[in-house]
């Protein structure tokens, strides 16, 4: 995310954080929010863009590394700029996180059934084939993703993309 | 055209006509023709100010803005036009001064594509404005002005940066000039705070028995002295500002310490170091201030009111915070507090006064405290003092005692040398009838010394005095204390004759000041003069140094008001 590697967390223990942030749909407010994480040595993790509201806003999942402290100082200057309507932290609170990954898997006919399984187990499908390839479509928690990119990297992983998160506050609290 | 048809050029006057725009600083150039034309076309009052580089430009429309209050407006065009307001637009965001900048820019259809005087200057710009735009719609220019003066001047003011391409502003605008302003996300926090904070806030002031108030610019900007010197007296607590705080309580008064931070004075810092409750409004604890963070008023009730949410524990972590507009915390505070007991605290403190004075020694060569001190006694104390950056900038702030806000003038946060002239020429412009007094060294003067032609045109009665040591001062005095002496990159061989100089520029008088026994009389002289600029060349000693000092990132405890016969170790903690 053009931020520097290293994670500023000044000897605090570094925990990851899902932070919602809802922005006025302009140009350079994503050119904004990176600055912030950027000049104080933050790394993004993985970042979800998309439309929101009647399309004059944006809604941004943002996954960065770093301690309470840290972040809550992040926060105050997101939610400082004036694009930014609102921005909340919903890290170990009630909220339904989720990811997406798409897996193309080099696995030809005599190995498909195997990696079928591992498919089907997963509650994935199949969303592409041919003779020497498989894509894979799974949806869930990040760890549930983990695991099962690790069983299908059995077989020959040619492409892996996922999305990143995206959050939602459970029952009436607001993202 | 249709003869009833603005263009955006002529849309964007109206609409800085109705801001109540004075003055425009600026510096023409391609991209900004349709503006400068629009200037003539509109038979507009406001007065274009035609410097000599951007950098002055936004200087003097920053000095404005610190003088008066009023946003200042800055106009130059593209590219190179537009990266010379940088340094003054960063001097503006560090010490939240309201500024509208407005550049030039290629047409629309060249953007991105390296055009001739092409900068991306939304982009360039971004880490250091409040809030930026970059208009791709004539109709857009009436909402744009009235946002940007309204984000650049409420809530924590800041500087504000309009990008308009060439032909923005040469098609035609149909729109309404008074636009509203379209701003869901900005909550500046005028009036909205937590009211049951400030009672805690209240009823921590009534169980201290050594409390001092520190009072930053914030208190000048919410123009909050008067609540801050009923407070002050009510609980009979002293008052210490930052750099930037001069003004915000009269340094004349008995519980005045005066300012406070790396070269404050001795009395304040001692303060700060024994006190049981420290009552910060509007100051951001900037490292100056703090020293060694951890070690800050760490036995301390610590209190923060301030305006901007973001510095709330972002430098110190404090017991009690309040975000809000300080006038209007402070008025809710009075509410709630009753007079305090503080004779003891005050008697020690008068005892810190006694024993560490401000002071010079006035043998030897002639010294900037001198020439300072007999400005502040000749001008009664009235003059707007507008610094540069160094040595001379901490001893003015030392030795020009500031009773009123406004009234004294500085880069603090960025430390911007070259401001001193350029902020003067604005601050003059802003109060025609105040003397302006910018006290310069020899380094910073240099690096916009063009802008006396400016001064010069418009008879500007500046006092520039140019405090010359021949030396980056402040650096080589680092060198000496930390860096066993080892001079480098500090000696300015090579200075013009400045009283030359000046008398180069039509109009300009200059003096001449070398013995400490012509002070007085040289003074006279400068004062004397009304109808235009004047440069005083004071040829100081050499390698005086700045005291009291806290070396960089040490605590307030570690202070020293002489030089030290040891060799000191060389500071880590801040630059």
């Amino acid at each position: 995310m053009n931020a520097p590697a290293t994670n500023a967390t000044n000897g605090m223990p570094a925990e990851s954080h899902n932070l919602s942030v809802y922005v006025a749909n302009k140009p350079g407010v994503l050119a904004r929010i990176a600055q912030v994480f950027a000049r104080r040595g933050y790394n993004i993790d993985s970042l979800v863009v998309s439309p929101a509201g009647d399309g004059h806003y944006s809604r941004m999942t943002i996954t960065a590394q770093g301690s309470r402290e840290g972040l809550d100082q992040v926060m105050r200057q997101l939610a400082k700029l004036i694009d930014v309507m609102r921005c909340v932290d919903h890290t170990g609170e009630d909220a339904v996180v989720r990811e997406m990954a798409l897996v193309k898997v080099g696995a030809g006919i005599e190995d498909r059934t195997a990696a079928l399984q591992v498919v089907d187990h997963f509650g994935a499908k199949t969303v592409d084939l041919t003779d020497r390839s498989m894509t894979v479509l799974a949806t869930g928690e990040s760890g549930k993703l983990d695991a099962l990119v690790g069983l299908l990297s059995r077989h020959r992983i040619i492409e892996l993309v996922r999305t990143g998160k995206v959050v939602m506050a459970r029952g009436e609290q607001v993202t | 055209m249709t003869t009833d048809a603005m263009d955006g050029g002529q849309a964007l006057i109206r609409c800085l006509e109705n801001e109540g725009v004075e003055f425009i600083f600026g510096y023409s150039g391609g991209a900004a023709i349709p503006v400068f034309d629009a200037l003539v076309t509109t038979r507009t009052k406001i007065r274009m100010v035609l410097v000599r580089h951007e950098q002055g430009a936004v200087h003097m429309a920053d000095g404005y803005a610190r003088a008066t209050g009023k946003p200042g407006v800055v106009l130059v065009t593209s590219g190179p036009g537009a990266t010379n307001t940088l340094t003054g637009i960063l001097t503006a965001h560090m010490d939240s001064v309201p500024l509208v900048a407005i550049t030039g820019q290629q047409i629309r259809p060249m953007l991105g594509k390296d055009a001739f005087q092409e900068a991306d200057i939304f982009g360039i710009t971004m880490p250091v404005v409040k809030h930026s735009y970059l208009v791709k719609d004539t109709n857009d220019i009436p909402r744009v002005v009235r946002e940007a003066f309204l984000i650049a001047s409420t809530g924590r003011p800041g500087p504000v940066l309009v990008d308009l391409p060439k032909d923005v502003t040469s098609g035609p605008c149909t729109t309404d000039l008074h636009a509203e302003p379209d701003l869901p996300g900005y909550h500046p926090n005028a009036d909205a705070f937590d009211r049951g904070e400030v009672v805690r806030i209240a009823e921590a002031l009534a169980r201290a028995r050594r409390p001092v108030i520190l009072a930053g610019h914030g208190v000048l900007i919410a123009r909050a002295e008067r609540e801050l010197q009923l407070l002050a007296e009510r609980i009979q607590a002293p008052v210490t500002t930052t750099l930037l705080g001069k003004g915000a309580f009269p340094e004349t008064h008995p519980l005045s310490l005066g300012w406070m931070g790396m070269h404050g004075t001795a009395y304040a810092n001692k303060a700060v170091s024994e006190c049981d409750l420290i009552l910060a409004v509007g100051s951001r604890f900037d490292d100056r201030i703090v020293g060694q963070q951890d070690r800050f008023c760490r036995d301390a009730v610590r209190i923060h009111i301030d305006v901007d949410s973001a510095e709330m524990g972002k430098m110190i972590p404090c017991h009690h915070t309040c975000v809000g507009d300080a006038r209007a915390v402070l008025q809710e505070l009075l509410l709630h507090v009753d007079a305090l007991d503080t004779a003891e605290w005050l008697a020690r403190i008068a005892e810190f006064r006694r024993r560490y004075p401000l002071r010079f020694r006035r043998k030897g060569g002639l010294k900037m405290q001198h020439v300072i001190q007999e400005f502040y006694r000749m001008t009664e104390g009235r003059a707007i003092v507008v610094t540069d950056v160094g040595q001379h900038q901490m001893w003015a702030a030392q030795f020009y005692l500031t009773d009123h806000p406004n009234r004294f003038l500085s880069s603090g946060g960025a430390g911007t040398m070259g401001f001193g002239l350029p902020a003067a020429i604005g601050a003059q412009f802003g109060n025609p009838e105040a003397t302006v007094v910018a006290f310069v060294g020899d380094g910073g003067f240099q690096m916009t010394s063009y802008e006396l032609a400016t001064a010069a045109l418009h008879r500007l009665p500046i006092k520039v005095v140019v405090l010359n040591n021949h030396y980056l001062g402040m650096v080589r005095q680092w060198q000496e204390l930390f860096y066993d002496d080892r001079r480098s990159g500090v000696d300015l061989e090579g200075n013009p004759d400045f009283v030359k100089l000046a008398e180069s520029y039509p109009g300009v008088r200059g003096f001449n000041l070398r013995r400490g026994a012509d002070v007085r009389k040289v003074i006279r002289r400068a004062l004397d003069v009304t109808d235009g600029p004047c440069l005083i060349n004071a040829e100081v000693e050499k390698t005086d140094n700045v005291f009291p000092m806290i070396p960089a990132g040490k605590p307030l405890e570690d202070m020293i008001v002489e030089r030290p016969r040891h060799r000191m170790e060389k500071p880590t903690g801040s630059t």
